[in-house]
């Protein structure tokens, strides 16, 4: 817990002086948690490798969704759901995110990329679907 | 069963778990032959009239391959659908002259000089791995030595040794020896009565002294036997040079404190003990001598969109895989499928539930590496390292000399980055060009040549590899889902390397469809009947 703390105090001094770079790497063999706690931060560090960057998915030989316009982000139970334990190709991404970054990332993918669904959860929502 | 010296063979295993870990634990046991390898029983030798049957193969990666060459071989009529414009799948080398679009449009064009490449999948060959090597020998696919252990290269921890990075020889020897001082010391001093005998103990500090390079007095110190170990601080000369001197030693608690000791153990797990082989010119050297065997019975750029079973046989649908809409079906009376569960579970389809629940019950793995060229080999030239791997604790994870072409005066390809798990992840949600900028940032701090040297670079991101979608195929639960997908459905079996006990490996995918064939090959002659015993009983 110490240590999550420490990174996130780094990240977030890295992101006052603008000075976001190969720092928010995570080491090898080491922390498995991601450093950024921004929503978007995180985004960019892990979901847009398939979602890709503006949301718009990709198809190849099978497909990934689209985030942009997706409605089955409407309740945000759904996304919770779905880094937590991973769907299907997808993979569960619970142990790369601790509760409060993937309340952050929900509200992010839910709010923007297009989308505008209401509410937002916390950490403590999150919680309950471990 | 007993030894001559009384000690049992649990005894001494329980010694070994105790100094050691539970990997040296596994370590030993495998050389005792209790952990398993490849189950491979030499070639395929079908007997049996396959009565005109046909079959069709989804994918002509090595198991869709490896399946057509059995099955042709055995008489079987067989067709091969293939997504990608040649044959190969994972097993792949990008060379020169190549250019590769990933998901997302991103295309790199790759700019290697002749003879350079980078294997984008699988790149080393086990000696346990027996049927891919047999097929090498076979097909006449030239091996050669893959270097997976070098003593010359380096252990690296940014925040340890002031980020310097430590020369494997000096960690290995130093660790190993200093070990060995305290367990020698231990025993001799008494102090693990309750675990060892009086009479192993002598036998054990003898084997100790021995196998750590301690003095009279149990102690490892800075010497010119250790030297001969760790290295020279000067080098032995000819004539009036100076005469060699020691080096020193490098403490315990620094090497313990660095996690230096981390990757001291990972050429001595059973698939990467040398002897290891790579194909001479890449990896795909295995895809094209297949393909060239199988001969024209892939229909490239096929990509499958309807798959549909029935109790007399199957019919698969594609389109081209360049984005045309016209369909084309073909049949067959059996379908070994080797599509990948990423994308086969996108794949409109009618097989039973259980299969349909295993299929979405399989996850991809990420995974990245990054092929970084430079004008001159540095690291031979500079460094002394001949082939073999460098790690750090960057999210690179390791740098890889290449094992051939060795004194080149030519440019040649670093392994730059192999990393799995959460750093995987991050390289690959970020394009191609910031993939290398951060795999030159990380590199330099072991080789500060990097940023003067560096000439061009790639990178395979595998969760954006259109065609499998993830590195290779995991389990949710395999022990509830995996049998279910190991059965035909209809007419339908699967293979690859995320049906079998060996993922990732090449060697899983050739025995899944090893097995496979005999199965189809079985129920078509109706020898299943004869053989109700499971098979390799």
């Amino acid at each position: 817990m110490k240590r999550h703390i420490s990174l996130t105090v780094f990240a977030a001094a890295l992101a006052l002086s603008g000075a976001a770079s190969a720092q928010d790497f995570v080491q090898s063999g080491t922390s498995e948690r991601l450093p950024q706690t921004d929503g978007e931060a995180i985004y960019n560090a892990i979901c847009s490798g398939c979602h890709m960057p503006d949301g718009a998915g990709a198809i190849g030989a099978g497909a990934y969704p689209a985030l942009a316009g997706n409605a089955n982000l409407e309740a945000a139970d759904y996304p919770i759901y779905l880094i937590i334990n991973g769907q299907k190709a997808m993979p569960p991404l619970g142990s790369y995110l601790d509760d409060a970054q993937i309340a952050s990332v929900v509200n992010y993918i839910r709010h923007n990329l297009g989308n505008n669904f209401e509410g937002e959860t916390d950490a403590a929502y999150v919680a309950q679907s471990r | 069963m007993e030894n001559t010296a009384g000690m049992t063979r649990r005894h001494l295993l329980t010694m070994v778990g105790y100094a050691a870990g539970a990997s040296a634990m596994y370590t030993a046991m495998a050389g005792m032959g209790y952990a398993g390898t490849s189950s491979y029983e030499g070639p395929l030798e079908l007997t049996g009239d396959p009565k005109g049957a046909s079959v069709l193969i989804l994918g002509a990666g090595l198991a869709g391959m490896t399946a057509a060459y059995e099955l042709g071989k055995a008489g079987y009529k067989v067709q091969v659908l293939e997504y990608r414009e040649k044959a190969g799948g994972r097993c792949w080398t990008l060379r020169g002259g190549d250019t590769y679009t990933e998901l997302g449009d991103f295309k790199q064009d790759v700019k290697f000089a002749e003879g350079n490449y980078l294997n984008g999948g699988p790149w080393r060959i086990p000696t346990d791995h027996h049927a891919v090597l047999d097929y090498c020998k076979r097909f006449g696919v030239k091996l050669e030595p893959f270097i997976q252990q070098n003593y010359y290269a380096y252990l690296h921890n940014s925040e340890a040794f002031e980020g310097k990075p430590q020369r494997f020889r000096e960690i290995q020897a130093d660790y190993r020896g200093q070990i060995a001082e305290l367990l020698a010391k231990a025993v001799h001093q008494d102090k693990l009565d309750e675990l060892v005998t009086e009479e192993d103990a002598e036998a054990l500090v003898t084997s100790l002294k021995s196998y750590g390079v301690l003095n009279d007095d149990l102690e490892y110190v800075k010497s010119d036997a250790v030297s001969l170990y760790r290295g020279w601080a000067v080098e032995p000369g000819g004539g009036d040079d100076p005469a060699p001197e020691p080096s020193d030693i490098i403490s315990l608690k620094d090497i313990v404190q660095g996690r230096l000791w981390k990757d001291l153990l990972v050429g001595e797990t059973i698939d990467h003990q040398q002897a290891i082989f790579q194909p001479v010119g890449g990896m795909d050297m295995i895809a094209q001598a297949f393909a060239r065997e199988i001969g024209d019975i892939v229909t490239y750029n096929a990509k499958v969109i309807r798959i549909n079973g029935t109790d007399t046989g199957v019919e698969a649908t594609y389109v081209s895989a360049n984005g045309g809409t016209e369909e084309t079906t073909v049949t067959a009376d059996y379908c070994i499928c080797t599509i990948p569960f990423s994308i086969l579970g996108q794949i409109e389809n009618n097989f039973s539930g259980e299969m349909q629940s295993a299929i979405d019950s399989v996850y991809y793995e990420t995974s990245i590496k990054i092929g970084l060229e430079f004008k001159r080999r540095f690291w031979e030239q500079d460094d002394h390292i001949f082939g073999g791997i460098s790690y750090t604790n960057l999210p690179i994870t390791l740098i890889s000399y290449p094992s051939s072409d060795f004194f080149s005066d030519g440019p040649g390809v670093l392994l730059g980055c192999y990393s799995w798990g959460a750093a995987s992840y991050q390289f690959n949600a970020i394009a191609p060009e910031e993939r290398i900028e951060h795999a030159l940032e990380y590199g330099s701090q072991i080789h500060p040549q990097y940023r003067e040297e560096y000439s061009n670079g790639v990178s395979v991101a595998w969760h954006r590899v259109p065609w499998v979608l993830g590195c290779y195929g995991i389990w949710h639960d395999k022990a509830a889902n995996y049998a279910d997908a190991v059965k035909m459905d209809q007419r339908t079996l699967m293979a690859g390397e995320h049906m079998s006990d060996l993922p990732a490996w090449q060697e899983g995918a050739i025995l899944s469809a090893l097995n496979a064939v005999k199965r189809l090959h079985a129920t078509v002659t109706g020898a299943e009947a004869a053989a109700p015993a499971p098979e390799g009983n």
